[in-house]
């Protein structure tokens, strides 16, 4: 059982102190000092936004800051002050409604937040006080207490390690819920503290809290709990352009009315649901299934241009397995059923079949290499060392991974590929055993316990790329070993062996695996003395340790002896291929960005099929740049020039539709960029240069079929991100990943999506949209992202329609009533139009509609790019709605106009007023908007009839009651009867149908005609690539050797 | 040929409940359901519009749009309807004089007749209506300036009328409240108008008129009403409250022989009260019942037409007219319905023509091109 003690440290920010003092154990300072009574605040974490008492000032606050809903208070306010024709409740209760339903839905969030708070705040800690265990909530924990945390609990507050149950003093620590990292961090206790807490006296001298996670300048850590900080999701710019434009339609009242928003907002939040609630997006292994972040990008999903994905979590499962290994250039795999021939050499089977490969000294060498290069930890220390053997060979007989945790449980390290290197010796015969007060223990083939001291640690650093140990045997020899990236090792080995390795190394890079070269070196005692001093020294060195232990490293590691190399397998995600295929034949260009080095990452890129066999590789990477011997600045420069030729002037017009597919498919280019590359085209030295580079490397990029970015930090993964996202025609860009690296790149984004992989839940967190896999991907777009798009874009446009026809008939009678403003229809029919008459159809209809169904959608990618470029609200189709709406309010006026030119309606003689007039308009406008949404509607549930007839019904039966009652409460009784009147009159129903027919009769005639593009038209083309598009696709199949297949 | 398919899931039936029954344990509120509904799999009817569905439909309308738009526009020919303008703008028209002279302030009633002749003799009941031309009656503040409550009887509304009668509500001179207040009430159209049938051998007689049965039912039985006290008259029940300004007399004098038909609940009142929906408007006057004889309710001849002038609307320019017609079960004379049908189902017809000349294209080339598959 690992128990740590650690002392609680900090709370939040108080006074302009450079340092604070804490008191450990809440013990009163000694006598003599001046004690100043800090005030810490205590460990209750809030991030909710209210409490029950400022909810509703603030939450109104908030709310009317919103540009909508202040205008339309003015709105109200100004019917309140002057007299207008409408009255205040036909533009106040709407927005009463708004206010009180997003009021509800904050306060339902806010309320999940504090239970969330809640959750952490009272979760039981142990503290030490006053000598005593106590079990406290977590929120009560003062700064200095002693807090116990057992193995696998969160820490509840910022700790010191005061004590460890393992004997050497150190625990491991997981930042996972910090940063995302799900490394194990050695952590040690601070130095003479003695065994008994309960008596512990001391003070801690700290810097203040900073909100910089990352600065580690000072000796003590200082961490923040993290506060899941959800950023506003990108503008939603195509909705926002509409809008914009509509807004200034805004000025005859109703055009946009409140209910709008609320309508869009609702269609929002509650389809949302639909991705929580999909079971595909279950994954069994975490038993969890997708999360919504946020509801306000649901349509942008759709309309998805740019992919940037991490590679590994993400395309790759980072779940790493020793695949094969080089010994002195033969080729060990460890495959029992493995038939693949190579071309260097045929070696299959257990390594001990293959002997005569390479000599049994230089197996033995590697394999011991591999069991003491590397910081791993045995995580339990058992004294029986069978035990251990047998508990090492049942894992390693195990080959079902059930979960990772599983599979590790043995061993921890700071890095998954040691992990699989130890696993990778032990199927050899060789197992770690453990550390064991600086001796290492190793089980080798003939069951025999070697002991190795451990001098020294050279540790790892990715500027070195390699870290090595130093090891004193039995016999005194002294040995380094030390293990690295290709790139690192070569230059540092004798030459004459590098050649048989590179090829195998090279060769693994390209099949995607993860390779190390491990190399040896013996030490000579004065060869060791030297080291043993210089690092000494250097660790001593109060300035520039790093710098001066960088250069003993890189002393003492030369000369060495190349003795083989690993591969490690990085297995690809589920449907990784398949998933990355369906988006690109989906329109969408995959860039990945990753801070792997480039033949690994250009290895899954092939895996992935993001690369294919015909692509054409354009690289502009350091090694590129160096080639020839010109300064990098100039060869960039060629380099871009050439690739910008090659990929933008010479290739073909690119034009949308399916042909691009066709032609990008057959003759692609991929582009490949590293981090230090891409820090030289963006940050060029000259300001014009600068800009051109841009240009020129996102006009290359956007020509690419894929695009690889290699070696990136965080922060440039967001600066590409970026890049693109304000290119010209803003695409929109959806960022994916799953580790902490990726937050950044995940924010910027507009779509950011989070995997709920093992790095964490930092990209979780920080995303709009969490999935559990990467396969999910696809549904998530091809299917969710299509539907919401349509649906959104339909529901804007028809409410855009519905309200243009509601208001012209309005906006006519002005020239029949002397401009006087006088409505035309009665005020409870104003105020109900939007909210209660035909609000709920649309929502219906923006829930559910499937105008393609899920399956067809999934199967056929390339219907993605029917609404791309947000074809659904362009101009076209905005005016057709237009038009539609002016068609209908035209229809609907004038048709009763003419009627009411002899307003004698009924059979006994008796006329109809202008109530009557209004009603009759409004009956017809109210059952024409809503059957012609009955007509656009594709899929018909039984929700979608009950919403669609139910609200006519209540229109009718609404009406009959408005009207049926000498309201006492209302000055008015202008409905008294006005309605029935109106349905005792022949000439009113023949007038009602007859208006509402010739309003639909264009909508069906368009229906009719176009039909091509209709479903049945859809089934035909699954079945063979439509006439239209069959002779294109036989063409590129005998053109290229792509396939495609339409379905699977 | 309705292509449509009823795409029913059924997979998710029987698994639905027997997960959710099994799935108790903790799993269970991570797992999502599989239920139809969740799983955006729920039954649906998927109605594809085609040319062959649509195409009997358009027939289906046209055949039957048309034979309707014909009766409607024979029974709007049968209906008799004659009109006669009596604003009196022209020199030679009788009531050129009243006309010019006449404003709301003059006392004494000028009367004048015209004289017409009914070519065709109207039969059944013949309707009498007021016409008024440019008279704004669905103008925003004219709409608004009533009180319905009062109107409807309620006695604290008779003795404190609503704010939107400004400037209608309360008498400048004696300060008491005006019933009915309001701009409506206030320009109650007080014309009266006689008609005189002049038989063939000179005599002239009175048409009968009758006044009732010109309100709807509902506004004369229950939107309207007297105050109500006890069993006193109408008179006790007005007192304290003013006469609207431009009447000649109180409102418990609009027909003091017929007490159902005095006070709020005038049928002539009411009918006034029901704003007009477009600035020319007619409102009906009087009904004549047709006789109980086979003769004719007007026989064709000659008529006077004697009008009491009191209603100015000079100042408006507008005009006024009388119209007597007859009544079918459409309503009133009015072409436009039956046009309108006759022209929407011709165009359903011919669009089904065409749609079928296009379908059958259509199809013949859609057959040819399955040929070489």
């Amino acid at each position: 059982m690992l128990r740590r003690r650690i002392n609680r440290l900090l709370g939040g920010d108080e006074g302009r102190v450079h340092s604070r003092t804490i008191y450990v154990g809440q013990k009163s300072c000694p006598p003599n000092e001046a004690f100043i009574p800090l005030k810490f605040c205590d460990n209750r974490i809030v991030s909710s936004k209210y409490t029950v008492w400022n909810f509703l000032p603030k939450n109104l606050f908030e709310q009317f800051r919103r540009i909508a809903n202040f205008y339309f208070l003015i709105i109200f306010l100004v019917q309140v002050i002057v007299d207008t024709p409408t009255s205040p409740v036909t533009s106040g209760l709407p927005l009463f409604f708004v206010i009180t339903v997003t009021a509800i839905k904050q306060g339902y969030e806010d309320w999940l937040r504090h239970k969330a708070d809640r959750e952490v705040n009272e979760y039981p800690v142990s503290v030490l006080e006053d000598g005593r265990r106590i079990r406290k909530q977590s929120e009560k924990i003062r700064v200095g207490d002693i807090v116990e945390v057992e193995e696998d609990e969160t820490f509840p507050c910022d700790l010191i390690l005061l004590q460890s149950s393992r004997e050497d003093g150190t625990c491991f620590v997981t930042t996972a819920s910090l940063d995302g990292e799900s490394n194990h961090k050695t952590h040690y206790t601070v130095p003479d503290i003695e065994s008994d807490l309960q008596y512990l006296s001391a003070t801690i001298e700290c810097e203040q809290p900073q909100p910089d996670l990352y600065n580690e300048q000072q000796s003590v850590h200082v961490t923040f709990w993290p506060c899941s900080a959800l950023t506003g999701p990108a503008a939603n710019q195509y909705l926002k352009m509409f809008t914009d434009f509509l807004s200034f339609m805004v000025l005859f009242n109703f055009i946009i009315p409140v209910s709008m928003y609320v309508t869009v907002e609702m269609q929002k939040f509650l389809g949302s649901f639909f991705i929580t609630w999909d079971k595909d997006f279950f994954d069994p292994e975490i038993k969890e299934g997708a999360l919504v972040n946020t509801s306000d990008l649901n349509e942008e999903l759709g309309q998805i241009e740019y992919i940037f994905t991490d590679k590994t979590g993400t395309l790759t499962q980072n779940n790493m397995e020793f695949i094969e290994c080089c010994i002195d250039g033969f080729q060990y795999r460890h495959r029992e059923d493995s038939s693949e021939l190579d071309g260097v050499c045929v070696t299959d089977g257990p390594v001990n079949k293959v002997q005569q490969k390479a000599g049994t000294e230089r197996e033995e060498l590697f394999l011991r290499a591999l069991c003491l290069c590397h910081t791993v930890q045995v995580k339990e220390s058992t004294k029986n060392g069978q035990d251990q053997i047998d508990q090492v060979d049942g894992l390693g007989a195990d080959e079902e991974v059930l979960h990772p945790t599983h599979k590790e449980r043995g061993f921890i390290a700071s890095s998954p590929d040691e992990i699989a290197l130890v696993q990778g010796a032990m199927r050899y015969g060789f197992t770690f055993l453990g550390l064991e007060s600086k001796n290492m223990k190793i089980l080798n083939r003939n069951k025999d316990v070697e002991t190795y001291e451990l001098l020294h640690v050279l540790n790892f650093d990715p500027v070195r790329r390699r870290m090595s140990v130093m090891v004193r045997s039995k016999t005194g020899d002294i040995l380094l070993f030390c293990k690295g990236a290709d790139s690192s090792i070569f230059p540092r080995v004798r030459q004459e062996e590098v050649e048989r390795i590179r090829m195998h190394v090279e060769r693994n890079a390209t099949d995607g695996y993860r390779t190390l070269c491990v190399a040896y070196k013996h030490l000579s005692a004065e060869e060791y003395a030297n080291a043993d001093a210089g690092l000494r020294e250097a660790k001593l060195a109060l300035q520039d340790r790093e710098e001066k232990l960088m250069n003993v490293y890189n002393k003492v590691e030369t000369d060495m002896t190349l003795i083989g190399a690993t591969a490690v397998e990085d297995q690809l995600q589920d449907e990784a291929a398949q998933t990355m295929e369906a988006l690109q034949v989906a329109g969408m260009k995959v860039w990945v960005l990753t801070g792997d080095k480039m033949e690994t990452a250009k290895s899954t890129c092939y895996a992935c099929g993001l690369f294919k066999k015909n692509t054409e590789l354009l690289e502009l990477t350091l090694r590129t740049l160096e080639d020839g011997g010109r300064r990098r600045e100039e060869k960039l420069h060629d380099l871009l020039l050439e690739y910008h030729k090659k990929a933008v002037q010479d290739a073909p017009p690119v034009k949308l539709g399916i042909t691009r597919s066709w032609s990008g498919a057959s003759h692609g280019f991929g582009f490949i960029i590293d981090g230090a590359s891409l820090s030289m085209v963006l940050s060029s030295s000259s300001e014009s240069n600068s800009s051109l580079y841009k240009n020129l490397f996102l006009q290359i990029c956007q020509n690419c079929t894929a695009v690889l970015c290699c070696r990136m930090a965080p922060l440039q993964k967001a600066q590409i991100v970026r890049l693109v996202k304000n290119s010209k025609g803003s695409p929109i860009t959806l960022s994916i990943g799953d580790g902490a690296n990726d937050v950044s790149m995940i924010l910027e984004a507009h779509v950011g999506i989070g995997i709920k992989g093992k790095e964490g839940r930092q990209a979780v967190k920080n995303s709009d949209y969490a999935i559990p896999k990467l396969k999910h991907l696809k549904k998530l777009l091809l299917a969710h992202g299509h539907l919401y798009y349509v649906r959104i874009a339909h529901l804007v446009q028809y409410f855009f329609y519905k309200n243009l026809c509601f208001i012209l008939p309005q906006f006519l009678y002005q020239f029949f009533c002397g401009f006087s403003q006088q409505p035309l229809y009665d005020a409870a029919y104003l105020t109900m139009y939007n909210i209660c008459f035909t609000s709920m159809p649309i929502l219906a209809y923006s829930l559910l509609e499937q105008h393609i169904c899920i399956e067809v959608l999934l199967d056929n990618s390339t219907l993605y790019r029917e609404i791309a470029k947000n074809a659904m609200l362009r101009w076209k189709l905005f005016l057709y709605w237009t038009a539609l709406g002016l068609f209908h309010g035209l229809v609907f006026f004038f048709g009763v106009r003419f009627l009411f030119s002899n307003p004698a309606l009924q059979d006994n003689g008796q006329v109809f007023g202008n109530w009557s007039y209004g009603t009759i308009v409004f009956t017809v406008l109210v059952f024409t908007v809503t059957l012609k949404l009955a007509l656009v509607t594709r899929h018909w549930t039984w929700i979608n009839h009950f919403v669609i007839w139910g609200s006519l019904a209540f229109y009718v039966f609404f009406s009959f009651f408005w009207g049926g009652i000498i309201w006492p409460f209302l000055n008015h009784q202008r409905l008294y009867f006005v309605f029935a009147n109106m349905l005792s009159s022949v000439s009113a129903w023949l007038v009602i149908i007859l208006l509402i027919l010739l309003s639909l009769l264009p909508e069906i005639l368009l229906v009719v005609l176009r039909k091509p593009r209709g479903p049945h038209a859809r089934q035909m083309k699954r079945r063979l690539p439509s006439s239209g598009t069959s002779t294109i696709f036989m063409l590129s199949q005998t053109a290229s050797t792509h396939s495609f297949s339409w379905s699977d | 040929m309705m292509a449509s398919s009823y795409n029913a899931k059924e997979e998710d039936g029987p698994h639905s409940g027997s997960s959710r029954h099994s799935g108790t344990g903790a799993a269970k509120n991570k797992k999502p359901d599989n239920t139809a509904f969740k799983q955006q799999r729920l039954p649906a009817w998927q109605p594809i519009l085609t040319a062959g569905t649509v195409l009997p439909a358009f027939f289906v309308i046209g055949l039957i749009f048309i034979p309707i738009g014909i009766g409607l526009y024979v029974t709007s020919n049968n209906i008799k309807e004659f009109e006669i303008d009596y604003t009196g703008l022209e020199l030679g028209s009788p009531c050129h004089d009243c006309s010019k002279n006449f404003t709301w302030n003059s006392t004494t009633p000028c009367v004048c007749a015209l004289n017409f002749t009914l070519e065709q003799p109207f039969e059944s009941n013949v309707y009498m209506y007021y016409g008024l031309s440019n008279f704004y009656q669905n103008h925003r503040r004219y709409v608004k300036s009533r009180d319905d409550s009062q109107l409807n009887g309620d006695p604290r509304s008779l003795m404190s009328a609503s704010k939107e009668c400004e400037p209608y509500r309360t008498s400048t001179e004696t300060k008491e409240p005006i019933a009915p207040c309001g701009a409506i009430a206030n320009s109650l159209f007080n014309d009266t108008l006689e008609l005189f049938y002049i038989e063939p051998n000179g005599t002239t007689t009175a048409v009968p008129l009758a006044k009732k049965g010109i309100a709807w039912w509902t506004d004369k039985h229950v939107k309207f009403r007297n105050p109500v006290k006890d069993k006193e008259n109408l008179t006790e029940l007005f007192k304290g409250t003013a006469k609207p300004v431009n009447w000649r007399k109180p409102v418990y004098e609009l027909d003091p022989l017929d007490p159902e038909n005095n006070g709020f609940i005038n049928e002539d009142f009411i009918v006034w009260m029901r704003t007009a929906a477009l600035p020319t408007f007619r409102k009906l006057y009087r009904i004549i019942h047709k006789k109980p004889s086979t003769t004719s309710t007007l026989p064709s001849g000659r008529y006077t037409l004697k009008v009491t002038y009191n209603y100015p609307v000079h100042s408006f320019s507008g005009q006024k007219r009388m119209i007597l017609s007859t009544i079918s079960w459409m309503g009133g004379k009015n072409p436009f319905l039956g046009i309108a049908y006759i022209t929407v189902g011709s165009i359903c017809f011919f669009l089904g023509v065409v749609l079928l000349i296009i379908h059958h294209k259509y199809d013949t080339r859609s057959n040819s091109a399955d040929i070489p598959n």
